[in-house]
């Protein structure tokens, strides 16, 4: 009889055993199965064992009941994909095989992500990659041919202080008929690192994984590290680490909200909601002592306290902020010609959402319902509850609309979070990680869904560590938005979803 | 006729044209909150530019160095019959107003094919909308232009902006002020001006006009910058003599004024940059055929 696979509830940590590993026809049919029933692949990815043999592991999350399930398979050098009927396997499946040699046999697209060498030593799956240090995007793009058609490629490098990543268009006048997206210019080995490390410099590392995202990794990092060790931390550190993690989508989606105003050439908007950014980045700065919410998160609690003067002095504001955010609001959505430019433009369907399964705001803008917040809280967010917002038009004015509501149920909950913030020691000791287990954590990060799962090895060391980024989900989402829109409008589409490169690339 | 009022009008249309632009940004940074560029860094820009050297592709030809060069020479050559005050046109002949429209025609064509000498598909792609959106713009422009020669009786730039003009807005001011319209959206139109193009903009894929010249720098980008800030400038004059054809007869007194409207004007495209977002590309078209027809129904006004 086939074990059913290990439900989990986030973040958690299980003996490493407790997981059922399946035959991999078996594996294949359950995950198909999970994600038919409505399950998204949180994490699908593998491990090295006795440096051979690869254990595949996927994870998968059931938003309605908020419980997420687990299984594994070994596999030797081939399995048959499961991309052909469950497409949010796509770039899982090319990580996988890039990272570990292993052939997702009728894969559609099999193409490295990064452009690395494998982990295992084996030959690796694309042949001429054998230089020291392969260059990403050396290798074939999908053509359209055609006397009318043309190619036009933008990146690595940009014209704007961006970072670096490929586009290729396949253009019949100023219509795109399909774009290819090809990252891996920022690969650090960040996963690497991790596994091998030194406690003191993973918090950092963790911190490093995607910069704008500083708060939600050091969350994800230190909930997964915390559930290893058994540590119990602080309804105060709770509460403090929720404020930092939504004053981080706080700015962020409102220099996104800007950042679509200067797309479009509006430039109030630009200027009002880019001098907005700058206070709560402020405010984030003056409770973390960085801008960007460094040093603040730390296994067993949080390093710095919120009271006295400062928490006056940030009601005062936040209160201030609200009422900003609404006027300038107010002024982007109700210019004619800015709804005139988001309407319409970059639509994906509910259908294209959850078949790719994508990931926070892009996906609640396509009427995907799905936040982790809400369908898998942890810490803060058991006990205080945001109400999850949602549009259904799919195009570059919903996923604006969801930036701007989100932003507003944001200074909503830290408001109500300052004027009762419970008592408790910042930071607790934490115990060492238990031996042979796994364990994982998701958090709702400003992106969307950011996953991170540990494996100890026999003396509580790690033995892999796992990242996946909301920008890792939603990238495809883009390229498919991009279909039959006209080229001139991609830039306004890349930053209506405002993905990340370093936090896909690692 | 003087020679001292007319080398005045020509200087002022030398050293004018990047002062506009200056006014134009330090509006918008007023407007937006913000202190803003110095007026004058338009031309610390071209100092800067002119003191640097250039890169060439390879794969460029006697072409890509020509466009820098043809292009502001083209205009140089328009403004010598564009009437500052009256009568201080350099040169000025019967139909110069179809040689002033094609020398801008020139210029573009010029530019086009530097744009398409350097084989990179953003400037293809941006030659390709240079020349559709431009093909829209210039019967708006004949038209506009065919309404003042229709109630000016010619077709000589210093005459059809001249004194006349101030009697036709008596007789014909609803079709002069139809015209006016429709030449103030081909003036941003063919300017690379908003809502049709985004003159602040570094994203390539959206460009029209700076697109087509991303690929020169150094010397050959301040002519190129000098050219657009001219033909900016000449637009303007003429559509300032059309809105305030005021003529008091001494030379600098209507010299201040030309130079106050164009001020005007300036401050007035940084009003419509701030208060708009730029257009869909496909709605450009629609614009610019807009222009088109507001200023043949200004011509079925005054056609008898």
């Amino acid at each position: 009889m086939i074990p059913a696979p290990l439900s989990l509830k986030n973040p958690q940590a299980v003996d490493e055993a407790a997981v059922p590993v399946l035959p991999i026809p078996a594996f294949r049919d359950a995950v198909l199965l999970a994600v038919k029933e409505g399950a998204r692949l949180s994490a699908f990815f593998g491990r090295l064992i006795n440096g051979k043999q690869v254990k595949v592991y996927a994870l998968l999350a059931h938003d309605e009941t908020g419980e997420c399930a687990a299984i594994g398979t070994m596999v030797q050098d081939s399995y048959p994909s499961l991309t052909p009927e469950c497409p949010q396997a796509h770039w899982f499946e090319r990580e996988l095989a890039e990272q570990f040699a292993i052939k997702p046999a009728g894969h559609p697209w099999l193409k490295p992500l990064r452009h690395h060498r494998n982990y295992r030593g084996a030959s690796d799956l694309w042949p001429g990659q054998d230089a020291a240090s392969p260059i990403p995007g050396s290798y074939p793009f999908f053509h359209v041919k055609g006397s009318e058609i043309h190619e036009v490629a933008v990146g690595p490098v940009h014209a704007g202080i961006i970072e670096p990543g490929h586009f290729r268009f396949q253009c019949h006048g100023e219509r795109v008929l399909h774009l290819e997206i090809q990252l891996g210019y920022q690969h650090r080995g960040i996963e690497r690192m991790l596994a091998g490390g030194l406690s003191q410099r993973m918090s950092v590392l963790a911190e490093s994984i995607a910069g704008d995202t500083v708060i939600g990794h050091a969350l994800a990092f230190c909930e997964v590290m915390e559930s290893l060790g058994g540590c119990q931390i602080s309804p105060r550190a709770q509460a403090l680490r929720g404020i930092a993690l939504e004053l981080e989508r706080l700015a962020n989606h409102v220099g996104d909200l800007g950042a679509l105003g200067t797309d479009v050439g509006f430039l109030p908007a630009a200027a009002y909601f880019g001098r907005l950014r700058g206070e709560c980045l402020n405010l984030l700065m003056e409770l973390t002592g960085s801008r960007y919410g460094r040093s603040f998160l730390r296994a067993g609690g949080v390093l710095h306290d919120l009271s006295g003067v400062l928490l006056v002095d940030f009601e005062k504001r936040m209160k201030r902020a609200q009422k900003e955010l609404r006027t300038f609001a107010r002024m982007l959505f109700d210019t004619p010609s800015v709804i005139d430019r988001f309407e319409g433009t970059g639509m994906l369907t509910e259908q294209v959402s959850e078949e790719l399964g994508l990931v926070g705001p892009a996906a609640r803008a396509c009427g995907s319902h799905r936040d982790i917040r809400h369908d898998h809280p942890s810490g803060i967010y058991q006990f205080a509850h945001l109400p999850m917002m949602t549009a259904d038009t799919g195009d570059v004015h919903a996923r604006a609309l969801i930036r701007w509501l989100e932003a507003e149920r944001s200074l909503e909950f830290l408001l109500e979070q300052l004027t009762s913030l419970p008592e408790g020691e910042l930071r607790v000791p934490c115990p060492q990680m238990k031996a042979d287990s796994v364990a994982f954590s998701m958090v709702e990060g400003w992106r969307g869904e950011i996953v991170h799962v540990v494996m100890t090895d026999a003396k509580g060391g790690i033995a892999r560590y796992k990242i996946v980024d909301p920008s890792f989900h939603n990238w495809m989402g883009l390229a498919m938005a991009l279909r039959n829109g006209e080229i001139s409008d991609f830039p306004l589409c890349n930053k209506s979803f405002n993905l990340s490169y370093a936090g896909h690339d690692l | 006729m003087s020679v001292i009022p007319l080398l005045l009008s020509l200087g002022l249309a030398l050293v004018c044209p990047p002062l506009l632009l200056g006014v134009i940004h330090k509006t918008k940074a007023i407007l937006t909150g913000r202190v803003g560029a110095p007026v004058l860094q338009p031309y610390y820009d071209l100092w800067k530019l002119l003191q640097k050297g250039a890169v060439y592709s390879r794969t460029t030809s006697w072409v890509f160095r020509a466009g820098p060069l043809v292009s502001p020479a083209a205009f140089l050559t328009a403004a010598l019959f564009v009437p500052l005050t009256t009568p201080s046109a350099l040169l000025s002949f019967w139909g110069d107003v179809v040689l002033w429209a094609y020398l801008i025609g020139v210029a573009r064509f010029i530019t086009v094919l530097a744009a398409l000498d350097t084989g990179s598909s953003f400037e293809g792609m941006g030659a390709s909308r240079e020349v559709t959106f431009a093909s829209l713009a210039e019967p708006a422009l004949f038209v506009a232009l065919a309404v003042i020669a229709k109630v000016t009786g010619s077709v000589q730039l210093s005459e059809m902006f001249g004194p006349v003009l101030g009697q036709a807005w008596r007789t014909a001011g609803p079709a002069l002020a139809l015209a006016a319209a429709s030449f103030f959206l081909v003036l941003l139109a063919e300017n690379a001006r908003m809502p049709v193009d985004d003159p602040t903009t570094h994203l390539e894929l959206t460009m029209i006009h700076e697109v087509m010249v991303l690929d020169h720098s150094g010397p050959d980008f301040a002519f190129i910058l000098y050219g657009s800030a001219l033909k900016l400038f000449l637009f303007s004059v003429l559509l300032v003599r059309l809105l305030v054809p005021v003529h008091i007869g001494v030379v600098w007194l209507d010299l201040v004024i030309v130079v106050a409207g164009l001020l005007g004007l300036a401050v007035l495209i940084g009003i419509v940059e701030s208060s708009m977002a730029r257009l869909r590309l496909i709605r450009v078209p629609q614009l610019l055929v807009t222009s088109g027809v507001l200023a043949a129904v200004g011509l079925l006004l005054v056609w008898r």
